[in-house]
């Protein structure tokens, strides 16, 4: 692992001669190869964001990216006459990215050199490389996912949502309310691990436990009829969040035991552990079962053990944790579930744990 | 400055820093959680902004639903933890 380049997760493209050839505002037709086209939609198809950074006429230079279908494969294009350096940052702070996660491709090697004088973290490629960034390893992700491959399309919509949340006059609740929020939990199938993984991977203030759970032992899980492993997914009327939450639970006599959740950070500001926690609780009770949560103490999750003792579990001693046994380091927490109403601010769709 | 008062400043305190937070007029014993919406981002400001401002730990069992539901609730658990450590502390 160590010696693999971190991937990049946005390139920011010069336009002329670099994704088209010809100068827009000199020759006025530009002309757009193939097989660059081909190299754009593969980026994106791997869930690798793509930018802009031209010295052009907005106006002019974005008419021609729709010209050539290509205007929605970049997001948060910057087209003016300010140091390129400046753009490729203020992209990378938008998008909450590292710098070291952002390449730049540009014909020009005065305008390469002085991004990488202002910006030495930022990979620059000269445009005759454009055709073979698809072959570099640090533009070739391990897995490609349902999410990496609308990830731009996630990102879209979240500006969006922002936009709109900057502009929405009242309560917080009631701009939550008017997202339309449809939360969906599914048992976990294989195309799914690889989110399911993913999410293990990137979350870590919402993470109860800080385990990882890798795509073996995951898939094991899966095949036993007597754990259950769930997907969370959320959508709104500006598009998906893909998938937010994860949630491994082992059936036992008389118990379940909930030995993972973690949630995206992406969603903390939308209720969805808190309404995972109250759907298993519900689920719980009609089972006629306790819950036993395993919570292990990390410097970034206290929002988790929040989410947990809201949800109403607590250190109170039962048979049932006695049962499950000591754990190094591993707090289990317990509740004796009741009946709880779905919430009011989102639409669940979920499956029923109470059936085999 | 008595326990009273004390308490009424906090209960405004916390008035202030909900208009802001939640963009809404909120009353001394309006249940916060009345709709059933709890996200994980707000319940962690309101312990994070109790512990900060009051110099207090709320951990454990304090960190239950009840103890926040309310402005009231809130100055009150706020009150018996200073109170609580002024007596470990041999105030």
């Amino acid at each position: 692992m160590a010696n693999n380049p971190a991937l990049v997760k946005c390139l920011v493209w010069d336009l002329d001669n670099t994704l088209w050839k010809g100068t827009l505002l000199e020759d006025g037709e530009v002309h757009l190869p193939e097989e660059v086209r081909d190299v754009v939609v593969e980026l994106d198809s791997r869930g690798v964001l793509q930018s802009i950074s031209s010295k052009n006429d907005s106006d002019l230079a974005l008419a021609r990216l729709r010209q050539f279908g290509l205007a929605e494969y970049f997001v948060l294009p910057k087209i003016g006459w300010g140091p390129k350096s400046d753009s490729v940052r203020a992209i990378a702070d938008e998008l909450k990215f590292a710098l070291g996660t952002i390449a730049f491709i540009d014909d020009q090697p005065a305008e390469r050199a002085e991004v990488a004088y202002h910006l030495p973290e930022v990979r620059c490629i000269p445009a005759d490389e454009v055709l073979s960034v698809v072959d570099l390893p640090e533009f070739t992700p391990a897995a490609v996912t349902v999410d990496s491959r609308r990830r731009r399309e996630m990102y879209q919509a979240s500006f969006e949502r922002e936009a709109e949340q900057a502009a929405f006059k009242g309560p917080d609740e009631d701009f939550l309310r008017s997202l339309d929020l449809v939360m969906r939990v599914d048992r976990a199938d294989a195309e799914q691990l690889t989110r399911v993984e993913e999410l293990t991977l990137r979350t870590s203030q919402m993470n109860a436990t800080g385990v990882h759970y890798s795509d073996a032992v995951l898939r094991e899980l899966m095949a036993d009829p007597e754990h259950e492993v769930l997907v969370t997914t959320l959508t709104d009327r500006f598009g998906p969040h893909g998938a937010v939450g994860v949630m491994l639970v082992a059936k036992q006599d008389g118990l379940w035991h909930l030995k993972l959740l973690a949630t995206s950070c992406r969603v903390v500001s939308f209720g969805v552990g808190a309404a995972l926690l109250n759907w298993i609780a519900d689920q719980a009770a009609r089972a006629g079962v306790h819950l036993v949560a395993d919570f292990r103490r990390t410097e970034r999750n206290r929002m988790m053990e929040i989410a947990y003792r809201f949800a109403g579990f607590t250190e109170e001693s039962c048979d049932c944790v006695a049962r499950l046994g000591g754990d190094d380091g591993t707090q289990r927490l317990h509740l004796i579930p009741d009946r709880r109403p779905a919430p009011a601010t989102m639409r669940v769709i979920t499956p029923e744990l109470t059936e085999a | 400055m008595t326990a009273e008062q004390d308490t009424r400043t906090v209960e405004e305190t916390l008035l202030g820093f909900l208009e802001v937070k939640t963009k809404a007029k909120v009353g001394l014993d309006q249940d916060l959680f009345a709709s059933g919406l709890v996200t994980s981002m707000f319940a962690m400001q309101l312990v994070v902004h109790l512990e900060s401002e009051y110099g207090v730990a709320i951990v454990g069992s304090d960190l239950k639903l009840d103890n926040f539901r309310t402005v009231t609730t809130m100055a009150a658990l706020v009150r018996r933890l200073r109170d609580e450590s002024a007596v470990t502390e041999g105030v």
